[in-house]
C-alpha cells in the first residue's frame, strides 16, 4: 500500500513546484504575487524565502510581456513556470501564448525546445462576476502547439504538474480555484503522472460520464447517490485534454452504450463537443442514446450568488440529468 | 539651389581598424544586394507571401551587430533580413527559406517573417509587431539568471513602440537591470501611418526618461554613430547596469512590402532627401575621401557580395520543396521516454 498524507490542493501544487525547483536549478517561477505573498491562491508559499528573488519573481501586472519573457527564458536554457491568476487574465497574453509560445518551435522548423509551464485557474462560485470566473481552457485546446492539462484532485494536480515542469513543450496547466482549500490524500513518496492517460474514477455498467477538472470529482459523488437508486455510473476524468486518451474513453463507451459529458466552460464550442466529435466515428454504432452534456449556459457569469449558482454545473445538476437519461 | 553637404564626424574619431570599416561596408552591401535579389525572385514569381525590405536601413543592423559577440542574442522583426545578415546568418539558408524550400532555416515553415538561427543566437524574426520585445527581455533575464555576461539586442520599429509590450518590457528590464539593448528603428511610418500623426512626441528615445534608463537618438543612416552609441549600451549592459533605449532615425527607401510602392502616404521630397543620405553611398564617399579605402577595393567587395547573393539564390532555386506531410512535423518536441 502506498503511504498517504493529507494536504490541501494548494499545498500539493506548492510541493510540486518546490520539488522541481530543488531538483533543477533552471526551474523558476514568475507571476503576480508569487513572491512575498506566496501566491494569490497560496500555491507558492515559502518558495521566495527558500529560493530568492531571482527564482521566485514578482512581476508587474503585464501579463503579455511577462509571459513573453518566459518564452525568451525557455529558449535560452531555463524552465520557467508562469502563474497567470485567472484564465480571464490569460486573454491579455493571448498573443504570446497563442501566436508565439505555441508556434515558435514549429515556425523555426524545430530549432528550439520550449520547456514552459503556464499555470492558471478556472471556475465560478466565488461571486467574482464575469471577469474572474471563466473557464476558458477550450481556447488553449483550439490552437495547435500547447499541451492542456485539467487536473481534478490534489494528487493528480501534483503528479501532473511535475510532469508539466519536466516537459520540453509548452504546457497550460489549469487549476480549479474552488479546490485550493479542499483537503485530499496524496502519496507520501515522490511521483509523477504521465500526460495522455485518463483516470477511471469509478467503474460502472450503465453510462459513461466524462467530466473535466473538479466536475469529475462531483460526478463521483453524484454516482454514489445514483447507486442508491440502482444506477451504475462509470466516471472518467480525461485529466489531459491535449493529448487526449481516446482509447480509455472509447472502451468505456463501448461497454456502457451511453455517454454524458460535463465541463464548466461555456456550452458553445465547449471542449466536450470536440471530444465527442473526435470519438463519434469509433463509438457511433455502440450508442443507444444520443450523447448529452452539462456545461455553463451561454451567458457571462453574474455577480449575485442568487444568479451565479443556478448556472454552475454541479453534483446536483449532474444527478438530475443522468437520472433523467436512465429512467426515461 | 546648392545642396548642403551632410556633416559627419571624422572616421578617425571612431578608432576603428580598416578591416572593421571594410567589414561594415561589406555587410551593408550584402544586405542591400540580398533585398535586391528578393525583389528579383519576387518579380520572377519564385517567392510567395510578404517581403518587407530593409533597403535604406542597413546602417542600423550593421552598426548594432558590429558590437555583438557569438555568445549574445538578438530578436528581430518582420523586416528582419538585415538583422539576420548582420549577425552572420547563412545567405543560402535564408534565401531557401524565403522561397519556401526544404533547405531553408525553418524547412519552409517560417518564411521571410520567421527566420531563426538559434545556434547563432538569432532568436527569430516575428510576424507580430512588438512581440519580439518581451522575448528579448526574457532572454536577458535568462542571461542574468545564468550568471553570464551575454547581452540581448531587441530590434523593433517605431510602430512597435506604441504596442503595450514596449512599455511593459522596458519597464521590467529597467526595474531588474537586465542586459538588453533596445533598438528602435524609427523609419517614421507604420505601413502608411505617419508616426508624427499618431504620437504626441515622435522622439521615441525621450520615453526612456520615464523608465529611468538612458535614451539616445542617433542618425540611423550613419553607421559609425550607430556603432558608437550601441557600443556604449553594450558596455553598460555587460556591466550589469541595465538596458538602454536607442532610437535610430531612418527611412524606408521602399514601400512597406513589395507591392506597396510607398508613394501614396509619403512625400516624394522626403524620400529624395533621405535617399541623398543613403547609408551605403555616404559611407563609401567617406571611406574614400578620408583615405581608408580606394574605390577599387570597395568595388571588389561589392562584387564579392553580389556573388554571395547570386550563389544563395541558385542554392535556393535548386533546393526541393518540402513534402506535404512535413507540415505535420516539428509541432512538439518528442521527449525520450515520454510514454510511460
Amino acid at each position: 500500500m502506498t503511504k498517504m498524507k493529507k494536504v490541501t490542493y494548494s499545498q500539493a501544487i506548492c510541493e510540486a513546484i518546490n520539488e522541481e525547483m530543488a531538483r533543477d536549478k533552471n526551474v523558476l517561477i514568475l507571476g503576480e504575487d508569487v513572491g512575498i505573498l506566496g501566491g494569490n491562491f497560496k500555491t507558492a508559499v515559502g518558495l521566495y524565502e527558500k529560493y530568492g528573488y531571482l527564482r521566485v519573481k514578482d512581476t508587474p501586472i503585464s501579463e503579455n510581456s511577462f509571459l513573453g519573457m518566459s518564452l525568451g527564458m525557455a529558449i535560452t536554457g531555463l524552465r520557467p513556470i508562469v502563474e497567470i491568476m485567472f484564465t480571464d487574465f490569460l486573454l491579455l497574453a493571448a498573443d504570446q501564448l497563442l501566436n508565439q509560445i505555441s508556434k515558435i518551435r514549429y515556425m523555426s522548423g524545430g530549432q528550439v525546445k520550449v520547456p514552459l509551464t503556464v499555470r492558471t485557474t478556472i471556475g465560478a462560485g466565488r461571486s467574482s462576476a464575469a471577469q474572474h470566473s471563466q473557464s476558458l481552457h477550450a481556447i488553449m485546446c483550439h490552437v495547435p502547439g500547447l499541451k492542456v492539462i485539467v487536473p481534478s484532485s490534489a494528487a493528480d494536480a501534483k503528479g501532473l504538474l511535475k510532469t508539466a515542469i519536466r516537459e520540453d513543450n509548452p504546457v497550460v496547466f489549469i487549476e480549479h480555484k474552488m479546490e485550493y482549500n479542499q483537503e485530499y490524500e496524496i502519496p507520501e513518496r515522490e511521483y509523477t503522472i504521465p500526460f495522455g492517460k485518463a483516470n477511471v474514477l469509478r467503474e460502472g455498467r450503465d453510462i459513461t460520464v466524462i467530466a473535466t477538472s473538479n466536475l469529475a470529482l462531483k460526478a463521483v459523488k453524484a454516482a454514489e447517490e445514483l447507486a442508491k437508486e440502482g444506477i451504475d455510473m462509470e466516471v472518467i476524468d480525461p485529466r489531459t485534454l491535449v493529448p487526449l486518451d481516446r482509447e480509455t474513453l472509447i472502451a468505456s463507451i463501448k461497454k456502457t452504450g451511453k455517454v454524458f459529458l460535463a465541463d464548466e466552460g461555456y456550452e458553445r464550442c465547449n471542449i466536450v463537443a470536440e471530444i465527442m466529435m473526435d470519438l463519434i466515428p469509433d463509438i457511433f454504432y455502440y450508442l443507444d442514446n444520443p450523447p448529452e452534456r452539462l456545461c455553463l449556459p451561454n451567458v457571462p457569469l453574474p455577480f449575485s450568488p442568487a444568479l451565479e449558482f443556478p448556472l454552475i454545473p454541479d453534483q446536483e445538476k449532474l444527478y438530475k440529468r443522468i437520472k433523467k437519461i436512465l429512467k426515461s | 539651389m546648392k545642396e548642403n553637404k551632410i556633416k559627419f564626424k571624422k572616421i578617425d574619431d571612431y578608432k576603428l581598424s580598416k578591416d572593421t570599416l571594410l567589414e561594415m561596408y561589406f555587410t551593408m552591401v550584402k544586405i542591400r544586394d540580398f533585398e535586391s535579389a528578393i525583389t528579383d525572385v519576387y518579380s520572377r514569381g519564385l517567392m510567395n507571401g510578404l517581403a518587407h525590405l530593409y533597403t535604406g536601413e542597413e546602417a542600423i543592423a550593421t552598426g548594432v551587430c558590429a558590437n555583438i559577440t557569438s555568445r549574445d542574442y538578438a530578436v528581430s522583426t518582420h523586416r528582419g533580413h538585415g538583422h539576420l545578415i548582420a549577425q552572420g546568418a547563412d545567405l543560402k539558408k535564408m534565401m531557401a527559406e524565403v522561397l519556401g524550400r526544404k533547405d531553408g532555416y525553418c524547412k519552409g515553415k517560417g518564411g521571410s517573417m520567421h527566420i531563426m538561427d538559434a545556434e547563432k543566437g538569432i532568436l527569430g524574426a516575428n510576424g507580430i509587431v512588438g512581440a519580439g520585445i518581451p522575448i528579448a527581455t526574457g532572454a536577458a533575464y535568462s542571461a542574468k539568471y545564468r550568471g553570464t555576461d551575454q547581452v540581448v539586442v531587441s530590434f523593433f520599429g517605431d510602430a512597435a513602440s506604441n504596442q503595450g509590450t514596449f512599455h511593459e518590457s522596458i519597464n521590467m528590464a529597467a526595474a531588474w537591470k537586465l542586459p538588453v539593448v533596445y533598438v528602435c528603428e524609427n523609419n517614421l511610418f507604420g505601413i502608411s501611418v505617419d508616426l508624427r500623426k499618431i504620437t504626441g512626441n515622435p522622439n521615441i528615445a525621450d520615453r526612456a526618461f520615464g523608465y529611468g534608463i538612458p535614451g539616445v537618438t542617433v542618425d540611423g543612416n550613419d553607421i559609425l554613430e550607430v556603432y558608437r552609441v550601441t557600443q556604449g549600451a553594450f558596455v553598460r549592459a555587460r556591466k550589469g547596469e541595465g538596458p538602454t533605449l536607442i532610437e535610430c532615425k531612418t527611412y524606408r527607401q521602399k514601400g512597406h512590402h513589395i507591392g506597396d510602392p510607398g508613394n501614396i502616404y509619403r512625400l516624394k521630397e522626403e524620400l529624395e532627401a533621405w535617399k541623398k543620405r543613403d547609408p551605403i553611398k555616404t559611407f563609401k564617399v567617406r571611406l574614400i575621401e578620408e583615405k581608408f579605402a580606394i574605390e577599387e577595393e570597395l568595388r571588389n567587395l561589392e562584387e564579392e557580395a553580389r556573388q554571395l547573393v547570386k550563389t544563395a539564390v541558385q542554392f535556393a532555386e535548386d533546393s526541393p520543396f518540402p513534402e506535404p506531410e512535413e507540415a505535420f512535423e516539428d509541432l512538439f518536441y518528442e521527449m525520450e521516454g515520454a510514454k510511460e
